[in-house]
C-alpha cells in the first residue's frame, strides 16, 4: 500500500466501489494478462506503424541531403508543418502529467486507472515532439549550438531568445515527466517481474530496481511520487506557455498577444484528453481491461473535456475581440482574413471541432456513449492540429508588408513526415502496453484496501453505535428502576 | 573604418524608373538563388483610367537599429556590426527560421543549398573595399544613395537633413537605415486606405 503523508479514507462513489472491490490479485491478474504475447493483427499493425516511420525517415534523408526547398518552407511562410507538428505533439504531451501529477495532488480518485497510460502518453508525445524542431533546421547537424554548453570561444546562445527557452521548457518537461514516469512504473515493474519468466524476468528485474515493497521502500517510493508531481504540476503550465511565447514575442499580427500563454495550456490540455480518450477505449477493449478502466473514468475525461473546450472557445472570441480593440489595421484585416481568407475552411474546422463538438458531452447520454466519445475526441484531435496550423501559417503568411503575402502549402516530404510521427507515436505507445504494465496496479491495489478499510470502519462504528445504545438503554433502565 | 560610421541608404523615388536592375545586380553579386531575392522593386498602379499613375517601392533589408531578427536569434548568428550593418554568420546560423518569421519587412531567405538564412547586408563585403553596394552601383536613375549618416558631408547625411524622407513601419521601432524621398504612401502603407477611387 502506498502511504501517504495525509491517508485518503473518503468514501467511496459506487462506480468506484465496483473496481475497488475486485481482490487484489483479480487486480494484478488482469493487468498481467494484457502483457501476454500480442495477436498477429495486433503485430501486422505495429509493422504498419513501422512502416509509417520508415517514410518519414526517408522523407527527411531527402530533405537532409536536397534542402529546406522540398519542405516548400521560404519566405513569407517559414514555419509551417514541422513547427505545427511540434506545438501538437507538445500539446498532446500536457494531459498525461495534469492526469498523472495535478490530479493526484488533488487526490481525484477516477486518476488511478489511467495516470500509467496517460504518463507514457506524455513521454512517447514529448519525444515525437522533440524531432520536429530538428526537422525543421536547416542545419541540424548543429543543432547543439542552440545548447548552453561550454566551449573555449564563449559562443553561448542568445539567452534573450524564446526559442533557447523552449530547449529548456521541453527539455525539463521531459526530463520530470520520464522520472516520474519511471518512479510510478517500479512497484508494478516488480509485481511483474514476480509474475513473469525468462527474458522478461530479467528485464523486469534489472528495471524494478531490487523492489521488495517493504515499508521503508513504500515510504520512500511515497515521499518521492508527491515531491515529483509537486515538480511537475508547475510545468504542465510553464512548458505549454513557453512554447506559446515563442509566438507571442514575436510582433506579427495574430500572434503578438497576451492571451498567449493560458489559451494554448488550455488548449494542450484539450487535445492532451482528447488524445487520451483515444487511446484509451480501444486500449481497453483490446487488452481486457473493460473492468478497471470503466464508463466513468472515460466520462470524467469527457467532463473535463466541456471545460477546456470553453477556455478555448473563450479565446478564440478574445483573439478577435482584441484584434478589433486595438484598433490595429493589420490586426483587423488579419482577423477577418482568416475567416474569410484562403485558410477559412480550416479556421471554422477548428472552431466547430474544438469548441461545438465538445459542448454535446453536456448530454450525459453522449457523453457514456462510447462510439460518440471516440468521434469526439478524433474530432478534437484533427481541429486541434488545425488550429496550430492555422496561427502558424496564417499569420505568416498574411504578415505586415501586404506585397509579401503568399500561401503556403505542405509537400509531400512534409506529410510523409507527419505520418512519420504518427507512425512513431503509436509504435511506440502499442509496444509499451504489450511491455509493461499499462495499468497502475498499486494505486489500484491501494484503492482497493482503502475501500476494504473503510468498510472495516463502517462496520465497527455500527458496532459501536449498537453498543451505545445499549449501553444508553442500560442506563435508562438503571434510573427507571 | 570610422568608429561612429553608421552605413544608411536613401532612395529618392523621384528618380526611380522601376527598371529592377538594382535586384538584378543584387542577384549577379551576391549568388541569391533562385526563386528568393534579397532587393526587389514593389509596383502599384492606382487611379482610373485616363487618371492612372505607377509608383515604385525598392525593398532591402533596412538593416535596422534595433533590429528584432537579432534578438530573437536563438545562437547568436544574427549580429549588428559597429557600422550598423546587421549580418549573419554562416558558420554560426542553424537555419531555425526564427528570425524570417519575426522581421516585420520579410526580407530574409532561406539558401537551399547552404540550408541557412541570408538577406542584404548592404553588400558589406564591397563596402568595406571602398566600394558602395552593388544595387547602388548599377542604378540607372542614381536614385539609391549610399553613405555615412553620420558623416555630415556624405551624401546621405545632406539629404536626410534637406528632404523629407520616411521609413517603413516606424510603428515597429525598429528604425529602419533605410530611408525613401518621394514615396507614395499607398505603396508605403496599403492598409491605410489613401487610395482614391
Amino acid at each position: 500500500m502506498t502511504y501517504h503523508p495525509i491517508p485518503d479514507t473518503r468514501p467511496l462513489a459506487k462506480e468506484e466501489k465496483a473496481v475497488a472491490n475486485q481482490a487484489l490479485r483479480e487486480i494484478d491478474e488482469q493487468v498481467m494478462q494484457s502483457l501476454k504475447p500480442p495477436s498477429a493483427a495486433y503485430r501486422g499493425l505495429l509493422a504498419l506503424l513501422l512502416l509509417f516511420f520508415d517514410l518519414g525517415v526517408v522523407a527527411f534523408t531527402f530533405q537532409y541531403f536536397i534542402g529546406m526547398g522540398v519542405a516548400g518552407l521560404n519566405v513569407p511562410v517559414s514555419w509551417g508543418v514541422y513547427i505545427t507538428n511540434f506545438v501538437f505533439w507538445v500539446g498532446i504531451a500536457h494531459s498525461g502529467t495534469l492526469i498523472s501529477a495535478i490530479l493526484f495532488l488533488f487526490r481525484t480518485r477516477w486518476r488511478n486507472a489511467i495516470s500509467r497510460s496517460a504518463e507514457a502518453m506524455t513521454v512517447i508525445a514529448v519525444m515525437t515532439a522533440g524531432m520536429f524542431p530538428l526537422i525543421h533546421l536547416g542545419r541540424v547537424w548543429v543543432f547543439y549550438y542552440i545548447l548552453p554548453y561550454p566551449n573555449y570561444r564563449y559562443l553561448w546562445p542568445n539567452f534573450k531568445s524564446p526559442l533557447v527557452w523552449d530547449v529548456v521548457a521541453v527539455g525539463t518537461y521531459f526530463t520530470v515527466s520520464v522520472m516520474f514516469f519511471y518512479l510510478g512504473l517500479i512497484p508494478d515493474l516488480a509485481t511483474a517481474r514476480d509474475r513473469s519468466e525468462g527474458r522478461r524476468r530479467a528485464l523486469y528485474n534489472f528495471l524494478s530496481l531490487g523492489w521488495t515493497g517493504r515499508y521503508e521502500q513504500w515510504r520512500h517510493y511515497a515521499r518521492g511520487y508527491v515531491a515529483l508531481a509537486a515538480l511537475a504540476t508547475p510545468l504542465v503550465i510553464s512548458v505549454h506557455s513557453v512554447v506559446s511565447w515563442d509566438f507571442a514575442m514575436s510582433i506579427l499580427p495574430g500572434w503578438h498577444t497576451t492571451i498567449f500563454a493560458p489559451y494554448f495550456v488550455a488548449g494542450a490540455i484539450h487535445s492532451g484528453l482528447a488524445m487520451v480518450i483515444t487511446l484509451l477505449v480501444p486500449l481497453r477493449k483490446v487488452l481486457g481491461l473493460e473492468r478497471l478502466i470503466t464508463l466513468r473514468h472515460l466520462e470524467s475525461m469527457a467532463q473535463l473535456m466541456i471545460f477546456t473546450g470553453l477556455i478555448v472557445g473563450y479565446a478564440y472570441v478574445t483573439e478577435a475581440f482584441i484584434s478589433w480593440y486595438s484598433g490595429d489595421k493589420f490586426e483587423r484585416q488579419f482577423v477577418v482574413w482568416r475567416a474569410m481568407g484562403s485558410y477559412a475552411p480550416f479556421f471554422w474546422l477548428m472552431l466547430f471541432f474544438n469548441v461545438v463538438a465538445p459542448l454535446t458531452f453536456f448530454f450525459k447520454r453522449l457523453r457514456t456513449d462510447i462510439a460518440w466519445l471516440v468521434v469526439v475526441a478524433i474530432l478534437v484531435n484533427i481541429g486541434m492540429w488545425f488550429e496550430r496550423f492555422v496561427i502558424i501559417v496564417t499569420s505568416l503568411s498574411h504578415g505586415f508588408l501586404p506585397s509579401s503575402w503568399g500561401l503556403y502549402a505542405p509537400r509531400l516530404v512534409e506529410y510523409l513526415i507527419t505520418l512519420m510521427s504518427f507512425g512513431f507515436f503509436f509504435f511506440l505507445f502499442l509496444s509499451f502496453v504489450k511491455l509493461f504494465p499499462a495499468v497502475a496496479m498499486n494505486e489500484l491495489k491501494e484503492l482497493a484496501l482503502v475501500s476494504s478499510i473503510h468498510e472495516h470502519q463502517q462496520a465497527s462504528a455500527d458496532k459501536q453505535s449498537e453498543a451505545t445504545a445499549d449501553t444508553e438503554f442500560r442506563l435508562e433502565q438503571r434510573e427507571e428502576s | 573604418m570610422k568608429k561612429d560610421t553608421r552605413w544608411a541608404m536613401v532612395i529618392d523615388l523621384r528618380k526611380c524608373v522601376g527598371c529592377h536592375s538594382c535586384s538584378v545586380a543584387c542577384k549577379a553579386e551576391n549568388d541569391v538563388p533562385p526563386s528568393v531575392f534579397r532587393s526587389w522593386v514593389k509596383i502599384i498602379e492606382k487611379g482610373k483610367y485616363p487618371n492612372v499613375s505607377k509608383s515604385f517601392l525598392p525593398s532591402l533589408c533596412n538593416n535596422c537599429e534595433n533590429p528584432i531578427c537579432v534578438r530573437n536569434c536563438p545562437v547568436g548568428a544574427s549580429y549588428k556590426r559597429e557600422d550598423g550593418i546587421v549580418l549573419v554568420d554562416p558558420h554560426r546560423c542553424i537555419g531555425c527560421k526564427y528570425c524570417m518569421a519575426s522581421c516585420p519587412y520579410d526580407v530574409r531567405h532561406i539558401n537551399p543549398i547552404r540550408k541557412i538564412v541570408q538577406k542584404c547586408y548592404f553588400c558589406h563585403h564591397r563596402v568595406d573595399a571602398g566600394l558602395l553596394p552593388a544595387c547602388v552601383e548599377t542604378c540607372i536613375g542614381r536614385a539609391r544613395v549610399f553613405g555615412d549618416m553620420n558623416d555630415p558631408n556624405s551624401d546621405v547625411a545632406k539629404l536626410l537633413a534637406t528632404e523629407p524622407v520616411i521609413v517603413l513601419k516606424p510603428e515597429m521601432a525598429t528604425e529602419p537605415r533605410v530611408f525613401y524621398i518621394g514615396a507614395d504612401i499607398d505603396a508605403m502603407e496599403p492598409m491605410e486606405g489613401h487610395t482614391e477611387e
